[in-house]
């Protein structure tokens, strides 16, 4: 009964971005803001109350679907409205509309001087409602609207101080970036549709097995092309160049789309398609090594930015990419895990650099902050406790999750990954301090006359409650003791997948085809549980993450000429500055090239050839006429001249 | 024995009728046309169509060639401008129609000498006279007739009408 | 009896003849004059063919050839005269204003 609430929840933030949008001006800040942050309050609650109608459900079934519409009915083309309630939702839907709330709340006081307050939350607004459409779908066609409207509002966002021309760049460049693995997403889906003749989760889901061959070439180019669609969204290499850029939009946008939810659209995407992707072992190789390079990557250029935002957009792409990594090596569950404990302590790290930044007016590089932590006691309090959780010190959320994914990364894929994500671990800790250090500690290099102070209650009351989800949320995850796993066991019904039975299809699907199965045998084997190399793994990363923290203390507290000594003149650090010159590549390769061809068919094709081609039409009947204008000379003898001709002419045809 | 009297005539109406159209001067045309009508009627009495000869002579040579005699004396017209040679343009055209109607004709001519011809039937001695063409027009056909008047009179309205001054 | 071919030939020059005029002369009133030369030798030709085929229908219908010509010429020559009235001069090509 309680599970019929459903639809509201998308519904709210609806309503509330349209009466935001349409009567903002007049409504006043503040009944804007309420609207705004109470209609996402509405949206939790109602959450909640699923959840529990969720829980009261009877034991074997374990989802729930509400179907509102039919959306399209062409032929064989049946998409319905509908929504699905199970476990994998639920997950994204608390933390969405949860953390969603934290940040409307956050952005009342920090936008509060904006003059175009309202347009801010109505696009905010309806960035929640396409999010929540994106994970409540039951149908990769309600996810592609969702995954659309989510990029649409980020540009609007990005771009929402419209006058400063690099912000609208900025906006640009994210919405084509991800357009391209939109492009990806939907030839996937039409794929889909191709073999399954559905695009319903359960169908598909139920079919996978028996339609598509383990190890096939159609699973593994469907996979292949979600992916795509998922780097474009999760700013995974090669489509990451968006999210950098996109830090030019107020920090509550930096929190909300770019840490928390939008960036996690990807691997909730690729967790939900789990039964897709297991029978494609090529691609899974492929999303695990994109997902440590990314990790290690995003983490070297983080190592060398000034601005405080650009290192946490950076450090966005690598925890992505142990999100990644995780899902790449069959441990979907410890991609969620990760997702949810990041989008915690990465909310509470945007929204303190935010509250910084509120602090020293406006002043976003680090090299002119340095010794805030007397003016802002909370927010350094809890910027400390993310940066110790996305470290992965114990006993923080951090630390359990990232534990697991490194565990998998090397029991279920092998040790070159471990070692990338090892490494990844090393940097992540040695450039999160480095912030810490520079901003809050040592001698203050801020401006003279700018006072730094702390922030509103407002602003960092979000903030404590986020720190404390950062250190409880491990509790979701207690390792080494089988049964103690929450989170695994809640996913379990979603995740689970019959290897067996999949491969059992796969051979009878072969021998049918005429060709010979390969020997599956060795994927059969039982997997244990390895409690003692849990346990070195765990002390093994610790001792990583202090050493990584201990060298950006050497560096930046102790001895802070040394960074600047270190590396000057060094060709590998100017590069890595500069972000490996990646912008400039695609610049150079893709845009300058479309640019080009665009402005040849304008010129050329268009201008030249299309209008010539009509022009000359005209042209040519004109030439004619000229021509034919001879005949009317207006002298009568002429007129009577060309009757006798034709008489003749006549005569000589009939006769 | 027809023949020789055929001849004359024809060769008469055919030079006349060049007259007419080589002529500069238009009264001397119009004074061909009506030697030529005359040649008519001479060729229509030999094919026994007496009435339809009067006729020729009383309605075209006397009452229509008056007509064009009075216009050109109202509309004082000298003789033809000379320029009718000079224009080389006008030569080329001139040149060109002449080979066209020639090529016409010759073709047309081309067609009558080559088909058979039946023998000429006998007729009878009141073949084209009065009586025998008055009593065709006034039963078969009769329609014609009264049309053709209503078409003279509509003429004479016209002709009254468009030559009248105005009268302001 | 003078065949029937030879009465067609002369109806075909004359009418030819007539053509010519038409075509070449300037003067309008000679135009005329050739278009009733036109209407002669059909005329000719019609009479001809009446008396092979011993019928009236062909001198019948050379009485109204003659009686659309009076009609005619009398409407034509009174055109003529209106022209006149304009421009005072009966040569067709002065009168080129029939054009675009």
């Amino acid at each position: 009964m309680l599970l019929k609430l459903t639809w509201l929840i998308p519904l709210y933030p609806l309503i509330g971005s349209i009466i935001n949008g349409f009567f903002g001006l007049k409504l006043g800040k503040r009944l804007v803001g309420l609207i705004a942050a109470g209609s996402v309050a509405l949206s939790f609650i109602t959450t909640l109350l699923v959840f529990l109608g969720f829980l009261l459900l009877p034991e074997d079934q374990h989802v729930f679907e509400q179907v509102l519409f039919t959306w399209m009915s062409a032929g064989d083309f049946n998409v319905d409205f509908g929504f699905q309630i199970d476990p994998l939702s639920l997950t994204m839907m608390s933390f969405v509309t949860g953390v969603g709330f934290l940040i409307h709340v956050y952005s009342i006081g920090y936008m509060h001087e904006e003059y175009s307050f309202y347009r801010f939350f109505a696009y905010l607004n309806l960035f929640m409602f396409a999010m929540l459409l994106l994970v409540m779908g039951n149908n990769f066609l309600i996810m592609f609207i969702g995954w659309e409207g989510v990029g649409c509002c980020s540009y609007f966002l990005i771009g929402y101080y419209f006058e400063k021309k690099s912000a609208c760049d900025a906006g640009t460049k994210a919405f084509i970036v991800n357009r391209v693995g939109d492009f990806a997403f939907l030839l996937a889906v039409m794929y889909i549709f191709n073999i399954f003749g559905t695009i319903d989760y359960t169908e598909v889901f139920h079919a996978a097995p028996e339609k598509l061959i383990y190890g096939g070439e159609a699973v593994t180019i469907i996979t292949l092309l979600l992916f795509i669609g998922a780097t474009g969204k999760s700013a995974q290499i090669p489509l990451y160049t968006w999210l950098p850029d996109a830090m030019e939009g107020p920090t509550p946008v930096s929190a909300l789309i770019h840490a928390a939810t939008m960036v996690t659209a990807g691997v909730f995407m690729v967790v939900r398609s789990s039964a897709l992707f297991n029978l494609a072992p090529g691609t899974m190789m492929v999303v695990a090594f994109i997902g440590a390079g990314t990790a290690i990557f995003a983490a070297t250029i983080g190592m060398t930015q000034y601005d405080i935002k650009r290192v946490l957009a950076y450090s966005t792409c690598s925890q992505i990419g142990y999100m990644f990594l995780a899902c790449g090596v069959g441990a979907y569950t410890a991609a969620i895990f990760h997702m949810v404990t990041h989008a915690f302590f990465k909310a509470c790290l945007f929204l303190g650099s935010g509250s910084v930044i509120h602090g020293v007016h406006g002043e976003q590089d680090m090299r002119k902050m340095g010794g805030l932590k007397k003016y802002m006691p909370v927010t350094y309090g809890t910027f400390l406790i993310s940066t110790l959780a996305i470290a992965g010190i114990p006993p923080l959320s951090g630390f359990f999750s990232k534990d697991e994914v490194l565990y998998h990364s090397l029991t279920d894929g092998n040790i070159i990954l471990w070692g990338m994500g090892i490494s990844a671990a090393l940097l992540t800790g040695f450039y999160m301090f480095r912030l810490v250090f520079m901003t809050f500690h040592g001698e203050s290099r801020v401006d003279p006359h700018v006072h730094p102070h702390e922030s509103p209650k407002i602003m960092t009351m979000p903030l404590v409650i986020l720190a404390g989800l950062a250190v409880g949320g491990g509790l979701l995850g207690i390792p080494l003791i089988h049964g103690w796993h929450i989170l695994h066991n809640w996913l379990e019904p979603v995740l689970h997948f019959d290897l067996a039975s999949a491969l059992q299809h796969s051979e009878h699907m072969l021998h049918e085809a005429g060709k010979h199965a390969p020997s599956w045998d060795h994927l059969l084997l039982p997997k244990e549980h390895n409690v003692g190399l849990e346990l070195f793994l765990m002390l093994f990363s610790v001792i990583i993450a202090v050493t990584g923290i201990s060298a950006a203390y050497i560096f930046y507290v102790r001895k802070p000429e040394l960074p600047g000594r270190l590396t000057e003149g060094q060709w590998g650090y100017e590069i890595v500055k500069n972000k490996y010159m990646v912008d400039e590549l695609y610049d150079e390769t893709i845009v300058k090239p479309t640019i080009e061809g665009s402005k040849f068919l304008w010129k050329s094709a268009d201008a030249q050839g299309i209008d010539g081609a009509v022009n000359g039409v005209a042209k040519t009947i004109g030439w004619f006429s000229e021509k034919a204008r001879v005949f009317q000379s207006g002298f009568v003898r002429n007129y009577a001249l060309f009757i006798v001709i034709g008489f003749i002419g006549l005569m000589i045809i009939a006769f | 024995m027809e023949l020789l009297i055929f001849y004359p005539i024809a060769i008469l109406c055919v030079a006349l009728a060049l007259g007419v159209v080589l002529n500069t001067s238009p009264i001397n045309s119009a004074i061909c046309l009506i030697g030529m009508m005359l040649g008519l009627a001479g060729i229509f009495a030999m094919q026994q169509a007496h009435f339809i000869a009067i006729l020729q002579i009383i309605i075209y040579a006397g009452a229509i060639m008056v007509l064009f005699m009075f216009v050109i004396m109202l509309l004082n017209l000298k003789g033809d401008d000379v320029e009718w040679k000079s224009r080389d343009r006008n030569k080329l055209l001139t040149g060109l129609t002449a080979v066209l109607v020639l090529g016409g004709l010759y073709k047309i001519v081309d067609a009558i000498l080559a088909t058979d011809y039946k023998d000429q039937p006998k007729v009878a001695d009141s073949f084209g006279t009065a009586a025998e063409v008055g009593e065709s027009l006034f039963t078969d056909f009769v329609l014609p007739f009264e049309v053709a008047s209503v078409l003279l009179l509509a003429a004479m309205v016209g002709a009254v009408v468009l030559a009248k001054t105005k009268l302001d | 009896m003078a065949p029937l071919s030879h009465y067609l030939i002369l109806s075909a020059i004359l009418f030819s003849i007539g053509v010519l005029g038409v075509l070449v002369r300037r003067n309008a009133i000679v135009v005329f004059m050739s278009v009733e030369i036109m209407l002669n030798a059909v005329n000719i030709s019609l009479i001809a063919f009446d008396r092979n085929m011993n019928l009236h229908d062909g001198q019948i219908f050379s009485f109204m050839v003659m009686c659309v010509a009076a009609a005619e010429v009398s409407v034509g020559l009174a055109i003529i005269i209106s022209l006149f009235r304009n421009k005072p001069t009966v040569n067709l090509d002065e009168f080129n204003i029939l054009k675009w």
